[in-house]
């Protein structure tokens, strides 16, 4: 039964892509929220590197070397970044942009030198073929799985159980570096390993989505996360649901096409993405247009309170708490007064009687409060 | 001689040395306001960002026309680049956050458009391959006259708000208060960088335009503060990159071009940050060095002042043994460089007992004296 489900192509190209996608979601959801999550961007690209080196050392295309070479290179990136960054003549982005261009280009150099002939062609490095993950498989325990589902699951448990362990270590240090060293902690030392276990992730997931789909993985599913909630916990689960979700709904959209299934996969994690930056209820810019709106309603009611609480009582009143006057005074058109005044009476600031406006208690409290504010409300 | 004019002759080695020095060119130039405004990833994303766009050219035009390609790949990256503007202005997520979505969602719709035309068959999509790594000897002449004239606008752009540019990558705030639409200027910059990116697709790809981008203006900035001759210097060290790894690949084994070019350019970056005069590392050390050397002289040329005072002895002798107990280092050197400059003398005393001996001169003293009032200044 269980050799049937491992041998359901269909079912191990979703199965593949959305570990990778809860795999890159897992470390990603850190790197957003340090803001360097163009860091896989260089890691991603410059482990091309590691991969050419490892590859003209051992002959090995993927395995537990090229993973180690990989977390390795991913480090190197890193170490190179911030030797640059040291020397405070380069800003930190410009100095990602000037290590793995680098990296990346002594790697093609290389490949263009010793490995004409070889596999690893930089077509594939790029783009990855998630399609031919069922060629390569290997025997675990009896069945014949994809060796992509088998990295990938091992990569995923593997940074699964890095959050869970470190799970508090990671919060404190990415939400206040500095207290987190206060306390003792080594926010360094986290962050290093946080980049290693994103370049294994990403030599692992290589061969299914190449480097450059793998960024979207890491980088979109914990945005459009991050547009949803405020909990970390809830982040990360709302990262990886979105990455399955996509792997799921772009392998049946790219079927469908006839398209790439990787690249659609990408692709639906930047819909999800849209769909939580439009609709996103607390962060979402409906949501946002929606409560400045209410504001700017609530404000004008504001307003009008406050202009006739001044001339209340006064020997002008008739003039000016008559809905005419708005117009001359607050400067607002003929329409805009009367939905105010639609709008504040809804509210119970003010009542009307023909022409004339009055405050009610509730308005005049409004007024009061901006106009004295210091005033105890109860008073 | 017959060899070089050959080579220098051949076709295909002219235009791929033409492209490149427009490639540096450009790049050169538009990425230096990017690096200033902190902007320097922009390159890489709008590079990705091309890929669908030279897909949809490919597919309007149904060939392989570079016309219609780079038009495509103009559109994509400036759609991608005001993405990216909506993103981080109207929501909560960072810059780098919304680099990173452009480039991989646009560079993933770019993918699955490749598929699709590769799905259609069409004969010659061969070529589209080309964009991702960059294939500069297949730049034929007319392809250098449109990658020329998108090169010629972008620099009478900048030369034409020359001024206006200026002042909003060094200060947004006073050129708002001086009346100037400084969103729509930030945002032209911001597209300008497509220009570029759309002339470097065919020479280096959409990999590695991030470093054409970035390179030169950051190897410029290292020797000079001021914006016009950082642009200059950044356009000579982008044509240098661009010429440089064109020979290196016209003479090699075959490396391709791009990795080259991007080499060469961080090659300048290189040597920039570590011997541009001022602010180049080596030169920086070698002051950090001079001045620890001085202040150590300073400390012994006290030292030996205050053992004077205390003995009530102008010329006290006192025993380089004991300057170096005091300090817990070799003296040696600072006490012969004090020499040097006529502020000690050896002296002798209990010759073949004790070590060499050294005291003040009366230039020493003054010296002495200035420092100890003056401490900061030492």
């Amino acid at each position: 039964m269980l050799a049937d489900l491992f041998a359901n192509i269909p079912l191990m190209i979703m199965l593949t892509g959305a570990l990778v996608g809860a795999a890159a979601s897992l470390v990603g959801v850190f790197l957003v929220l340090r803001k360097n999550s163009m860091l896989s961007d260089a890691i991603s690209h410059s482990i091309v590197f590691g991969i050419v080196i490892v590859w003209l050392l051992t002959h090995q295309q993927s395995g537990p070397v090229q993973i180690v070479g990989a977390a390795l290179t991913g480090v190197l990136t890193v170490f190179l970044i911030e030797l640059l960054v040291g020397t405070r003549k380069v800003k930190d982005d410009a100095a990602i942009g000037l290590v793995f261009p680098v990296l990346f280009s002594i790697g093609v150099l290389l490949l263009n030198l010793y490995a004409r002939d070889v596999h690893i062609d930089t077509h594939t490095v790029l783009l990855g073929e998630i399609g031919f993950i069922w060629l390569d498989t290997m025997t675990v325990a009896g069945y014949t799985i994809p060796q992509a589902v088998v990295w990938m699951s091992v990569v995923t448990l593997v940074n699964g159980a890095f959050v869970l362990l470190f799970y508090k270590e990671l919060k404190l240090t990415t939400f206040d570096p500095a207290l987190a060293k206060a306390l003792g902690f080594a926010p360094t030392v986290l962050f290093y390993a946080l980049l290693m276990l994103t370049s294994t992730t990403a030599v692992a997931a290589f061969d299914a989505v190449g480097a450059v789909l793998f960024i979207a993985f890491v980088i979109v599913p914990p945005s459009a996360a991050y547009l949803l909630t405020d909990r970390l916990s809830l982040m990360l689960v709302i990262g990886i649901v979105i990455s399955v979700a996509s792997s799921v709904l772009g392998y049946y959209a790219a079927v469908a096409m006839d398209v790439s299934i990787g690249g659609m996969m990408a692709v639906m994690t930047g819909a999800f993405l849209a769909a939580a930056f439009l609709f996103g209820p607390r962060y979402g810019f409906l949501a946002r247009s929606w409560r400045q709106l209410r504001q700017r309603y609530v404000n004008e009611s504001r307003t009008l309170a406050v202009h006739l609480y001044n001339h209340e009582g006064r020997a002008d009143a008739r003039d000016e708490n008559v809905v005419s006057a708005l117009r001359d005074h607050l400067w607002w058109d003929g329409r805009k007064s009367l939905n105010v005044i639609d709008r504040s009476l809804r509210l119970g600031f003010v009542v009307r009687d023909g022409e004339e406006l009055y405050l009610t208690a509730k308005g005049r409290q409004v007024a009061l409060e901006l106009l004295e504010p210091w005033r105890d409300k109860d008073a | 001689m017959s060899g070089v004019a050959a080579f220098f002759g051949d076709y295909t080695i002219q235009n791929v040395m033409m492209g490149a020095a427009l490639l540096g060119l450009i790049s050169g130039v538009l990425g230096s306001f990017a690096v200033l405004r902190q902007q320097s990833l922009l390159g890489d994303t709008l590079a990705h960002a091309a890929l669908p766009g030279v897909c949809l050219g490919f597919m309007i035009a149904g060939a392989r026309e570079l016309s219609s390609i780079l038009a495509g790949a103009l559109f994509t990256a400036i759609l991608a680049a005001l993405v990216m503007l909506v993103l981080t202005r109207a929501s909560r997520l960072k810059t780098d956050a919304g680099l990173g979505i452009a480039l991989s969602v646009f560079f993933a719709f770019g993918v699955v458009l490749l598929t699709y035309i590769q799905g259609t068959g069409n004969a010659s999509q061969g070529g589209l391959d080309a964009f991702l790594f960059g294939q500069a000897a297949g730049i034929l002449r007319s392809d250098l006259y449109l990658m020329g004239g998108i090169t010629a606008f972008s620099l009478g752009l900048v030369a034409g708000f020359w001024k206006e540019f200026k002042l909003v990558s060094f200060d947004p705030v006073f050129a708002a208060t001086l009346g100037l639409p400084v969103v729509l200027l930030e945002t032209v910059l911001t597209v300008t960088i497509a220009f570029a990116v759309v002339v470097g697709l065919q020479m280096v790809g959409v990999v590695l335009m991030a470093a054409m981008v970035i390179a030169p203006a950051v190897g410029a900035r290292q020797w000079t503060r001021r914006l016009e001759h950082m642009v200059l210097l950044a356009a000579v060290f982008g044509v240098i990159s661009g010429l440089t790894g064109a020979l290196i690949s016209a003479t090699g084994q075959g490396l391709a071009t791009g990795p080259l070019i991007i080499l060469s350019a961080s090659a300048l970056v290189a040597v920039s940050i570590l011997v541009a005069p001022e602010r180049g590392l080596v030169w920086e050390g070698l002051k950090r060095w001079r001045d620890r050397r001085d202040l150590e002289a300073n400390k012994v040329l006290t030292t030996l002042y205050g053992l004077a005072a205390r003995h009530k002895d102008p010329g006290y002798p006192a025993e380089q043994g004991m300057i170096d107990t005091y300090h817990r280092i070799a003296t040696r050197h600072a006490l012969a460089r004090l020499a040097e400059r006529g502020l000690v003398e050896p002296v002798e005393h209990m010759r073949d007992q004790e070590g060499p001996h050294w005291a003040l001169t009366e230039a020493g003293i003054a010296l002495a004296q200035h420092l100890r009032q003056e401490p900061a200044s030492g």
